[in-house]
């Protein structure tokens, strides 16, 4: 497949943002500096940032609890993050919203979300909304292994196969839920074979290619803008921090965790665009830079951000 | 006496009653080897096996409706929710299975089910892990509702959920897991239904529950040094609430504040306020005054969390209103 130049550099910026962003995520979350829990995206990167790059701004997305990466791959910005992050009043969400709370309509972002599976019914109303509105747009729904054991998979999925929905269906298959391996709670070893009872097309990819995750993402995309309907598609892959951060690894085997640290998404990408001539060594130095400068100035505006009034806390909740 | 966390608590009920009961059965998510998220049932699967500690998928509406049809069939299923904020996933199984189908058969099946489920905010946790929805629950006749408030109620009253032959949904605040308090060695078990007074007092009655008792005591205290004897009086079970002991407080003292965490409109405060106003209107000498979240969901940022959840402030502002006191 011909990917754009200007596609595959985005790729490598927004993968390098997002393993950025969360590892200053679990820095000033260690530090002290961030209220509540965090659920970092590490270990996943080319799963947000290979779907999304196949979208336009003008695409929706629906999030999960672990949504800071779905909101950077969509061209979420840092800075706006962080300050939601720090419960800050220039947040994306005003400080309302947290973490597990970041929605961006004017980058088709419908939200993450607290509820394990609440996205999947939320991303086919919108694929229902892109249809009757005839607008041309597709939505992609991010959902974890553990979310697809959710009557809400089931019901929204049987929907989408039988109104053609534009929606692409992306279960992040990181063989857990919280500390639960997925294999001793479902029967099957691939979520993607469900899409057969829904009459949608089910493929596996692997989710630490971000090419793969890309072409599988761009032909689900294509398919739905042109009326098609869904597909699901189910990448592999694997968070590498705990569940939530705090959490002890108990449950884990640390071979695994290693073998997959050892196929991380992003060094490979690098190196194969460099030999592919895509970017050169400095090239690819100056993205990291920017992206690092960029997060640099995000943690800054966070900080010095001021707090919102408490007062506010009463505002937006009736239109 | 023995000191024991309110989890600890929990944990030792638990094991207690799934010796003494064959078909005390546990299911929920993470809490087998993982020991459930806030480590309530630690230790039960390496003692008691995979087929009394079972892990479920991430299917609440699945696994809570499987408890309703366990519980007609034998096993006293034990149900722990991750979170209280997700029951709404499982809240059909519970509102129109569970708590009607005793009644709707003519009483030809039991329903011994208990439901576990931590609830309650000041964690910065956001708007969809920090609800407490024990009023929603309290409204539906064929459901009782416990909310223990230290770990010696925690585990007399599971016990007694437990043992009860109806659904119970137990309510365990997340504040109140690292709370140490005094557990007797010896077995005991608590009244469903029975209100406790925390602290006995002659000017007002704070009618109040779950980790609202702390707060509520400690603005006790501060009343006190300013000479205002407040009683505190834990409801312990929202529902069936004890009412004569509401009554008996309110006939003493002549003032009420109800404190609660969640929020206010049709609410546990609204039906201890009706209460009061339909049996003892007679014995008040001052207005009713509740104490209650803001009316809106709860916003993750501390500044914005502190201003919607109730404050031990609150309490004493409320005391000073029903007793038409100028505050110090
Ligand atoms: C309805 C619901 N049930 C349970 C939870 C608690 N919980 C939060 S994240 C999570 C695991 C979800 O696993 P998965 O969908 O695989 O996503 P991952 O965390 O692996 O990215 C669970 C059980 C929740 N937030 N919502
Ligand atoms: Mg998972």
């Amino acid at each position: 497949m011909d990917i754009p130049r200007e596609t595959l550099l985005l790729i490598y910026e927004r993968m390098l943002k997002i393993r950025h962003f969360e590892d200053r995520v679990k820095d000033l979350f260690a530090a002290g500096e961030l209220p509540g829990f965090v659920h970092l995206y590490l270990g996943e990167e080319a799963v947000a940032v290979g779907v999304c790059a196949a979208m336009k701004d003008s695409d929706y997305i629906t999030s999960t609890h672990r949504g800071h990466g779905h909101i950077i791959a969509k061209g979420g910005d840092m800075g706006c993050m962080m300050a939601e992050l720090y419960g800050k009043a220039t947040g994306y969400n005003k400080g309302k919203g947290g973490s597990m709370h970041i929605a961006y309509p004017e980058l088709g972002i419908l939200g993450a979300n607290g509820i394990v599976s609440a996205g999947i019914p939320i991303a086919t109303g919108a694929g229902m909304s892109a249809m009757l509105r005839k607008s041309g747009q597709v939505v992609a729904c991010f959902f974890g292994d553990g979310a697809s054991n959710e009557g809400t998979f089931h019901e929204s999925l049987n929907i989408a196969g039988a109104f053609n929905l534009p929606v692409v269906y992306v279960c992040e298959n990181n063989l857990y839920a919280v500390g639960t391996r997925q294999s001793q709670v479902r029967k099957i070893e691939d979520i993607a074979d469900r899409a057969v009872s829904y009459g949608m097309p089910g493929v596996v990819v692997d989710g630490n290619d971000a090419v793969a995750v890309y072409e599988a993402a761009f032909e689900a995309v294509d398919r739905a803008r042109s009326g098609e309907g869904p597909t699901l598609i189910e990448c592999k892959t694997y968070r590498w921090r705990t569940h939530f951060e705090g959490e002890p690894d108990t449950y884990r085997p640390p071979e695994e965790l290693a073998a997959w640290i050892k196929r991380e998404p992003i060094a490979p990408y690098r190196k194969l665009l460099i030999e592919q001539g895509v970017m050169s060594e400095a090239e690819a130095q100056a993205i990291e830079k920017k992206v690092v400068a960029e997060l640099d100035a995000g943690v800054e505006y966070a900080r010095s951000s001021p707090l919102p009034t408490p007062e506010s806390a009463m505002a937006d909740l009736w239109a | 006496m023995r000191q024991l966390f309110y989890n600890q608590a929990i944990a030792e009920a638990l094991a207690e009653e799934m010796r003494r009961d064959q078909n005390v059965i546990l299911w929920g998510i993470d809490i087998g080897p993982y020991g459930g998220a806030n480590a309530c049932t630690k230790g039960l699967y390496e003692q008691f096996g995979p087929s009394r500690v079972i892990d479920m998928p991430v299917s609440e509406l699945g696994y809570v409706g499987m408890g309703v049809g366990a519980a007609a069939t034998g096993i006293r299923p034990v149900i722990e929710l991750q979170f209280s904020d997700w029951i709404t996933l499982a809240s059909e199984m519970i509102i129109n299975q569970a708590a009607k189908m005793r009644y709707m058969f003519g009483g030809v099946l039991q329903m011994p089910l208990v439901i576990r489920a931590p609830v309650g905010g000041y964690l910065s946790a956001g708007a969809q892990h920090s609800n407490s929805f024990e009023s929603m629950f309290s409204f539906v006749p064929g459901i009782k509702v416990i909310m223990p408030s230290t770990p010696y109620e925690a585990k007399g009253l599971l016990k007694s959920a437990i043992r009860d032959n109806n659904t119970v949904l137990f309510f365990e605040h997340k504040k109140l897991y690292a709370m140490k308090g005094e557990v007797p060695e010896e077995e005991y078990t608590l009244p469903i239904g029975k209100a406790d007074i925390k602290r006995p007092g002659s000017d007002v009655t704070i009618v109040t529950y779950a980790y609202m008792v702390g707060k509520s005591l400690a603005a006790a205290e501060t009343l006190a040094r300013q000479g205002v004897d407040c009683e505190v009086l834990d409801l312990r079970t929202i529902d069936p609430m004890d009412r004569e002991a509401v009554l008996a407080s309110v006939k003493k003292t002549g003032h009420l504040v109800v404190a609660q965490e969640t929020w206010r409109d049709c609410s546990v405060s609204s039906e201890v306020a009706a209460l009061v106003a339909e049996e003892a209107v007679d014995y008040l000498d001052g207005p009713v005054v509740r104490v209650t979240a803001k009316d809106v969901p709860i916003p993750f940022s501390p500044v914005l969390e502190e201003y919607v959840l109730p404050k031990e402030a609150d309490i004493v502002a409320a005391v000073n209103k029903v007793l038409n006191r100028v505050s110090v």
